[in-house]
């Protein structure tokens, strides 16, 4: 008689890939920002798109920044398994292999750019590739492990996806478009540095060039007042355009505000200070950012809605 | 000797076949939506009296 248990043990069942595991690697938390970015980019553009269509763009642009996300997990698995932040990452833990992520990423990637395009227009199918081409190749493979700007020049990579929502829009890019490029372009480095100051052994480790580990902590808390500075100017400058107004620039006022704050506390410090209380300054900085940047985005949204009953905007 | 039909191996696959299920039909849905949406407009029309044609040429004209 056959021994016939389908109860035993079978080899590899417990970290075989669920659903779930594969969703994971389409980064899910980035994919927030650039479906809340990408759908104010489609909104406060001044042309009106099918509801069907739009809601379509704004899952291709998703998608296509997902798929980003797998070869980037696909390229980063050797880092990601010596760092705390990333050590349970689907390929570090042995949950997906490798080659899988990077033909779900190589796939995905060819659908939302064809789809957008059909969808939409080439204009903004374009700017979809060169945005997963330039996360992928430029950041991703060159950028992060050569250069401790790799943060500011690779954050141009999330920067995109409201410039892409315009383009789906109206077919071409405008001022507006690029203000909102700059805006997520120009607050990735505090929020990123912020984040390796806190996080500090992680990157170390890795042996990732962060501005941390090459030219120290105190300078990377120079930087990000410098950067703060600057997205400030920016930020409250763009309450002055079309996609800005009232609600807009009382928003930009107060979160700013908070925002300089911040980073001038965190400029403040010596690492003694910030070790003895657990890096409060510089965490308290780094949820603000995510507050701030949706925030930021939030109002331009309320701008365009009210806009279409007749009160967005200075007019 | 037990004879279980499911194993905790297949309840994990049922999950992604499940999954890989509803993204397949989701695909579908959203062809057959932007297929609908871009015939309703007009925008795969060669006739130029096309109601998407028209509301085109007129925005072009502004």
């Amino acid at each position: 008689m056959t021994d016939l248990s389908t109860n035993a043990k079978v080899p590899g069942a417990e970290t075989e890939a669920q659903f779930g595991d594969y969703f994971a690697l389409l980064k899910p938390r980035v994919m927030t920002l650039v479906v809340f970015t990408a759908f104010v980019g489609l909104l406060a553009a001044p042309a009106s798109v099918h509801p069907f269509v739009g809601f379509c763009a704004i899952l291709f642009i998703a998608v296509g920044g997902g798929a980003s996300g797998a070869l980037n997990m696909w390229w980063d698995a050797d880092i990601d398994a010596v760092m705390r932040r990333t050590a349970r990452r689907p390929i570090p833990s042995g949950r997906v292999e490798g080659g899988e992520a990077l033909a779900i990423g190589l796939v995905l990637s060819a659908f939302a750019v064809v789809f957008l395009g059909l969808a939409t227009n080439w204009l903004a199918a374009g700017l979809l590739a060169f945005t997963i081409f330039f996360y992928v190749v430029i950041y991703t493979m060159w950028l992060k492990r050569t250069t401790p700007q790799n943060i500011v020049i690779g954050g141009a990579a999330g920067a995109f996806p409201p410039m892409i929502g315009w383009a789906a829009a109206t077919g071409s890019v405008s001022v507006e478009a690029v203000l909102m490029f700059c805006l997520t372009f120009m607050w990735t480095p505090p929020h990123f540095w912020a984040l390796a100051l806190f996080m500090r052994g992680d990157y170390d480790a890795a042996k990732v060039p962060m501005l941390t580990v090459t030219h120290g902590r105190r300078s990377t808390r120079v930087h990000i007042l410098v950067y703060t500075v600057l997205l400030a100017a920016l930020a409250v400058g763009t309450a002055f355009t079309a996609v800005g107004g009232p609600v807009y620039l009382a928003t930009a006022l107060v979160l700013n505000a908070l925002f300089l704050k911040g980073a001038w506390d965190i400029f403040r410090r010596d690492e003694a200070a910030s070790e003895a209380d657990n890096y409060k300054a510089e965490k308290a900085f780094f949820k603000l950012s995510l507050l701030y940047l949706f925030a930021h985005f939030g109002a331009i949204l309320v701008e365009a809605g009210l806009a279409r009953f007749g009160f967005g905007g200075w007019a | 000797m037990s004879i279980a039909r499911l194993h905790d191996l297949h309840k994990r696959r049922m999950g992604r076949n499940l999954g890989v299920g509803l993204v397949l039909a989701a695909f579908i849905v959203i062809i057959f939506g932007l297929t609908i949406v871009k015939i309703g407009r007009g925008d795969f029309s060669t006739n130029p009296g096309a109601p998407g044609r028209a509301i085109e040429e007129t925005s072009n004209e502004n």
